[in-house]
């Protein structure tokens, strides 16, 4: 199935990246060949067959809720692009 | 034989035979790197000031002889997607320059306790996405043995590092061959351990599911050593798995009489390389001539593996990359006047070409009408390719395969058609998808005096087995002693 440029356009926004207008055709015409490349599994009948999530084997894994000092904020902050008092800072959400 | 050519078994039998101290091996190993980094530019940063100071705590145990381990004063490099505390980790990304983690990785953490020395962080494909490290958002690192190659992917950096005895031994990551195929490209040994082997916390992630820390080293030897460190069950990681660490190296030199070996057809089509079956077909003979029975056996969904696996990595990226967003850390853009403008401006400045385009593909396969076409038939045949697995193991005890199915290849060679990079991991992917151990060994060279590895894969959980195998073969063969021209 091909990726139209308008498909290209909705999936970069869910996927929250801006692209340029050439970058759409390019990614177009590259998401197509890969996505026909990997029609191929339809070949495959699947329908009794389990997902695999994780190769190995886990349940669900537990600990006793003992209390922790959490990674002090100063460090945290270091890396940060904008704080201000205890937060991040960031531009208008609503 | 020269200090930086010597493995970690040898350069910690010089230093409790206190003939060299670890100050004056890192004075060695920053001298080699001042020659030969210009020409193989492995690493993103060189960590001198943090080394130094290990050096001086791993001088001051031997001298006390308290605390001294096989690792103590040993000067390791480490693929740039493992954080270290204060220390810039970037997973070779725009978008993380200047980043200093607020914790350290377990794995280095375990190093640290056992007296390592952190040299420095190395190049890779950005977030590991790549098979050549042409993807790095910094600068493409060049094959030791031929400075016009690649030095494979995504832990090029650690590899070419080993390979050009920059290190004694290095740290990469492998989601689907990123330690064994450039293992195989530079002609060094790289282990990826079976999923959950050892603690992904502090690893930045890729695939979640997929994603494993392991060795890369000179010998299988020196692998071995690397993955008792490293290996084991940790609390901060909910996947890691409580199986018992075993003393790798005290396993070694094991008779391999016995042991049946799979070969499976579907492993040695056409398009692979002549020389490449041909030094991997000899190695199997070595085997063979040990006492081994070679088993002919059919792994008959290989050739969906790499679907599968370009569906299920590309899912859990886009998710797991969903956290670079310019708000706690990395690169923001302050131009946009809303958030969503700034998400989106951000990411657009912050991450690469492939990066974008796996995320796009993720995206695409999880999200709504699509999600049962793509990401659940993916997890469905991989169930197929684990059963595959699973049934060969029943009558073999190690499968025999290339690593890839060609040398390194030029820079550039493959960088405009994606789907052509991506076949380069055609032999690891499976294995990775059934999250089962295999390590890469060199196995001889071609016409251009290019190596070429040999991928044995195991058992859940059997490391021992693959680094006897290894360590029988590197015994009586001299392919891993190769060193290249620099």
């Amino acid at each position: 199935m091909a990726i139209t440029k308008k498909d290209v356009e909705y999936i970069a926004h869910l996927s929250r990246l801006n692209i340029s207008d050439n970058e759409k055709d390019e990614y177009a015409s590259q998401l197509s060949k890969i996505l026909e490349h990997i029609n191929r599994l339809n070949k495959l009948n699947t329908d009794n067959i389990e997902p695999t999530y994780y190769a190995v084997d886990t349940k669900n894994v537990l600990r006793k809720d003992i209390e922790e000092k959490s990674i002090e904020k100063e460090k945290v902050f270091k890396s940060a692009p904008s704080i201000e008092k205890n937060g991040f800072k960031v531009p208008k959400i609503i | 034989m020269e200090i930086f050519s010597m493995t970690i078994k040898e350069l910690h039998k010089n230093l409790i035979d206190k003939k060299i101290s670890p100050v004056e091996i890192l004075d060695i190993f920053y001298k080699r790197i001042e020659i030969v980094e210009p020409k193989v530019k492995s690493f993103i940063l060189q960590t001198k000031e943090l080394a130094y100071e290990m050096a001086k705590k791993a001088q001051e145990r031997i001298l006390k002889n308290e605390n001294v381990t096989e690792l103590t004063g040993i000067p390791l490099a480490i693929k740039d997607n493992m954080c270290l505390e204060g220390v810039q980790t970037t997973c070779a990304a725009k978008m993380l320059e200047g980043y200093l983690p607020p914790y350290t990785a377990t794995v280095l953490k375990k190093l640290e306790d056992a007296g390592a020395v952190f040299i420095g962080k190395t190049n890779m494909d950005e977030y590991a996405f790549g098979s050549s490290t042409e993807n790095s958002g910094f600068f493409t690192t060049k094959n030791p043995w031929d400075l016009e190659r690649v030095p494979g992917g995504s832990s090029g950096g650690s590899a070419a590092c080993v390979a050009a005895d920059m290190c004694a031994g290095a740290l990469g990551s492998d989601t689907g061959g990123s330690i064994k195929q450039p293992a195989a490209l530079c002609g060094i040994t790289g282990l990826k351990p079976t999923y959950g082997r050892v603690s992904r916390y502090g690893l930045i992630a890729f695939a979640s599911s997929l994603d494993q820390i392991g060795p890369m080293t000179k010998t299988a030897e020196d692998n071995a050593i690397l993955l008792k460190y490293i290996a084991g069950v940790d609390p901060k990681d909910s996947t890691s798995v409580p199986y018992d660490v075993i003393d790798y190296e005290k396993n070694l030199n094991k008779d391999i009489k016995g042991m049946k070996i799979g070969v499976p057809k579907e492993y040695f089509i056409e398009g692979i390389q002549e020389e490449v079956k041909e030094s991997v077909m000899n190695a199997i003979k070595f085997f063979e001539s040990k006492g081994a029975k070679i088993v002919n056996i059919s792994l008959p969904h290989t050739e969906y593996a790499i679907d599968v696996y370009y569906i299920i990595a590309t899912a859990e990226a886009s998710s797991n990359l969903g956290r670079f967003d310019g708000v706690q850390y990395g690169l923001r853009d302050n131009d946009a006047d809303n958030i969503i403008d700034m998400y989106k401006l951000s990411r657009q400045k912050g991450f690469g070409k492939e990066t974008k385009r796996r995320i796009m593909l993720g995206t695409y396969v999880l999200s709504s009408g699509y999600y049962d076409a793509y990401y659940k038939k993916a997890q469905k045949v991989r169930t197929l390719i684990k059963n595959d697995f699973a049934s060969a193991f029943e009558s073999v005890d190690v499968i025999m395969t290339p690593t890839s199915p060609t040398t390194a290849f030029k820079i550039g060679e493959k960088t405009s058609d994606p789907l052509t990079m991506y076949l380069s991991d055609i032999f690891t992917i499976a294995p990775n998808l059934a999250g089962l151990p295999g390590i890469s060994i060199p196995c001889g060279f071609d016409k251009n005096n290019l190596p070429v590895g040999l991928q044995i894969i195991g058992k859940p959980f059997k490391e021992e087995e693959l680094l006897n195998m290894a360590f029988v073969y590197q015994k009586e063969t001299d392919w891993h002693t190769k060193k290249p021209k620099l």
